[in-house]
């Protein structure tokens, strides 16, 4: 096998488990769902809560700046330390500055260089501050990253940039850096919470979406139980009813469905057995005076060489049609038996090739008197479970059926069996018939051409019985024609009646015709 | 014995007077003597007092039922019993024959037909000559005396019955399919209905074997037929 196959066996799995499962196509839709709503209203939560903290210490940052610029500015406009240096000066403002507070660091550009306080470097003063501060002795704020001399990681910060403008209008560019330790640290540790908070509520949402599901599917799944219960015929099943929601209500229309199907079925099942006793009480009332006539005629016959030509030839006549009509009323009887549904199968292990060459043997006189040679081919015994009572029959109507479209031509009987099923085929190649009549051969009274003559006279029930018979034993009976090369009839039993026919061991096209060609 | 008769009697149990009269037409031509019978209620009456070779039983009777008319019939005596029946369900049939009647005549039947089924149930089994006792399993039959015994016991059975023993002790090896038996028993040429054995196989089974759910008289052979018991080693 290769891989792309397993790859496809694999993959047909999955499909077959996603739509195998209810509860868990809900499941996996609610929690793919709610992770994306959640991812983004966490990420919606963490931008606002960011820009909210980060404008917050911006103005803390400013107004922070604008009070220790002011500071610096007195503090260096002094008298007293107007006798210092500039950059000692500077220095120490620093150093001052540095202690008001531990929330910034201070970064002064004297004239012999950067002053920097609280171990940050020059980097930490974006190059687009400088710019601005160096134009303009306003105080201006930009972002900025914080670079420590120590190896900590840069953090993110304000820079507030402005001028320090000493007694003597020298102006020193002093940029005041406020990183944001604590307000990352915060973030951090909200979005953490909002990270445990998300997952926790996809769990709790996974979970309620199970539930929700299982309440409604456990009452579907009940539904569906109890409507496989019923169709098996357990007609007494019902639905338990809770409450008066859209659960309840369908558990209330099955159960009315149920007790109408049981209603309808008992009202069937009265009409079937009113019919069954009715076809019982007739078969009874007919075949009672019928068996008196057919006596009465039988002895008539038997002393017709007594009689004169008239009387005589009526004797004959009614003789002949008195037999008509006797099979004609045992098959009117046995197919209304079916029609009520009476009739009942006797099964029994028994050869079919067996039966088939005993019919067969019991045709061949009727069959030599037509001219025709019937030849059986088999490749063993085929023994099935089947009611040989009724297997005879069909066999002796699919047999007379041939012999008597036959045209002399000879008549191929085959039986075959397979693991499964057993089959038998009879091929005749008298006038066959068309393609769409062979669901017709098997309707009550059809005639293939009502203008031949009839030789054995058939009630025109035979094939319909046989359908019947093959039914009940749950086989198949097909029918092949076409219309100048014959016909075949294909029986095809199940070997133990109980697993329904997947295939026969016969084809219904005979072996010897060309599928493909057609007649023209 | 004033029973001195020369001729078969045949009792008809019919309660349609046409068809009974044509049965007595019919039957007289061919040589019978008949008694008739119009209701099941006097039916075993009727049987008792006329003491017929076989008896001719309509299944559908006024007053009583006639599978309980043959059950009866079987109680009192082995005659043989062919059923008139206007049903051929299998559970008409097979109730008759399991109340014990030997055969079956659906109607409507053709004379011939019934009386060949007649003449069947009347004529004696016969053995190969110098063949008269036979063994099968543990029992012995005697073919002239019409016995069959279990040691000194002797086993009561309807002639049909001891027919379908004999026919298979006749022949210990051979596996007899149904469709045999019917031709040999009761004289089916073309098999038709193998009910008929099932049920007697049954009926014998029943009087014959020590334990018949493990029959070792007349065994099963499955998807052929019925075979005779292998004569045990003690008999």
């Amino acid at each position: 096998m290769s891989h792309l196959q397993k790859a496809e066996r694999r993959a047909s799995g999955l499909g077959q488990l996603w739509w195998g499962s209810l509860p868990l196509r809900v499941l996996f839709t609610t929690v793919a769902a709610s992770f994306l709503v959640l991812v983004l209203a966490g990420l919606l939560l963490m931008q606002q809560a960011r820009s909210s903290i980060v404008e917050t210490k911006r103005d803390a940052s400013v107004t922070e700046a604008t009070g220790i610029h002011n500071f610096m500015t007195e503090q260096l406009r002094l008298p007293e330390s107007r006798s210092f240096a500039v950059y000692e000066q500077l220095t120490n403002l620093a150093e001052q500055a540095q202690q008001q507070a531990g929330q910034y660091k201070v970064v002064i550009e004297g004239p012999a260089g950067a002053i920097l306080s609280g171990g940050i470097t020059w980097e930490s003063v974006p190059a687009v501050l400088q710019k601005q501060v160096s134009d303009s002795d306003k105080m201006f704020i930009t972002p900025t990253e914080v670079v420590f001399t120590e190896a900590i990681p840069n953090e993110p910060g304000w820079a507030v940039g402005t001028t320090l403008i000493d007694s003597a209008g020298e102006r020193f560019p002093v940029y005041y850096i406020f990183p944001m330790t604590n307000e990352v640290a915060t973030l951090k540790a909200l979005q953490r919470a909002v990270v445990v908070t998300g997952l926790a509520l996809l769990g709790a949402l996974a979970a309620i979406a199970y539930l929700v599901t299982v309440q409604v599917v456990r009452p579907v799944r009940r539904a569906s139980q109890t409507a496989r219960r019923l169709a098996s015929g357990n007609l007494g099943e019902r639905m338990a009813v809770r409450g008066t929601d859209d659960i309840a209500t369908l558990a209330v229309s099955m159960n009315d469905m149920a007790e109408d199907l049981a209603a309808r079925i008992q009202e069937l099942e009265s009409l079937s057995l009113v019919q069954r006793r009715f076809v019982s009480d007739v078969s009874h009332e007919l075949r009672t005076p019928m068996t008196t006539i057919r006596m009465a005629a039988d002895v008539l016959y038997d002393s017709r060489d007594d009689f004169e030509p008239r009387p005589r030839r009526t004797v004959e006549l009614m003789s002949t049609q008195i037999d008509r009509f006797d099979s004609l009323l045992a098959d009117l009887l046995e197919i209304s038996r079916y029609d009520a549904g009476a009739a009942v199968l006797d099964l029994d292990e028994v050869d079919l090739l067996i039966l088939v060459e005993s019919e067969v043997d019991a045709q061949r006189d009727f069959a030599a008197r037509q001219g025709i040679r019937m030849r059986v081919h088999s490749s063993g015994p085929a023994t099935a479970q089947m009611d040989s009572r009724r297997i005879r029959r069909i066999l002796r109507n699919l047999l007379t059926n041939a012999i008597e479209h036959g045209d002399s031509r000879p008549i191929d009987i085959t039986v075959a069996s397979d693991a499964n099923a057993v089959a038998v085929a009879v091929r005749d190649r008298g006038a066959g018939f068309l393609p769409s009549e062979s669901g017709l051969v098997f309707e009550r009274f059809w005639r293939a051409d009502p203008s031949r003559n009839r030789v054995v006279g058939g009630t025109g029930l035979g094939l319909a019985i046989a359908l019947e018979d093959a039914r009940l034993h749950r086989g198949w009976l097909s029918a092949w024609g076409r219309p100048g090369r014959g016909a075949q009839f294909r029986l095809t039993l199940p070997r133990d009646g109980l697993h329904p026919l997947l295939g026969s061991p016969l084809p219904v096209i005979p072996t010897d015709v060309d599928a493909r060609r057609t007649t023209t | 014995m004033s029973d001195t008769r020369s001729r078969t009697r045949i009792l008809i149990v019919d309660d349609d007077p046409a068809l009974s009269e044509m049965l007595q037409i019919v039957l007289r031509q061919e040589g019978f003597d008949t008694v008739h019978c119009g209701t099941g209620t006097e039916a075993v009456a009727a049987m008792r007092e006329s003491r017929p070779d076989l008896i001719l039983l309509d299944l559908m009777l006024p007053g009583r039922d006639g599978v309980k008319v043959c059950r009866d019939m079987r109680e009192e005596s082995v005659v043989p019993i062919v059923m008139l029946t206007a049903k051929s369900d299998t559970s008409d049939v097979v109730a008759g024959l399991e109340a014990g009647a030997d055969d079956y005549v659906a109607k409507p039947f053709k004379p011939k037909e019934l009386i060949a089924r007649i003449r069947t149930r009347l004529r004696q089994m016969s053995a190969e000559p110098g063949k008269d006792v036979l063994s099968i399993g543990d029992l012995v039959i005697s073919v002239s005396a019409h016995t069959v015994k279990r040691g000194d016991v002797a086993v009561q059975l309807t002639p049909l019955e001891f027919d379908l023993l004999l026919a298979l002790a006749k022949r210990p090896s051979h596996v007899f399919s149904r469709e045999a038996l019917l031709d040999d028993v009761w004289g089916y040429r073309n098999a038709a209905d193998t009910r008929l054995v099932n049920v007697h196989v049954q009926r014998l089974r029943a009087k014959v074997e020590l334990d018949p759910e493990h029959p070792e008289i007349v065994v099963t052979v499955r998807g052929v037929g019925y075979r005779a018991g292998e004569p045990s080693a003690e008999s």
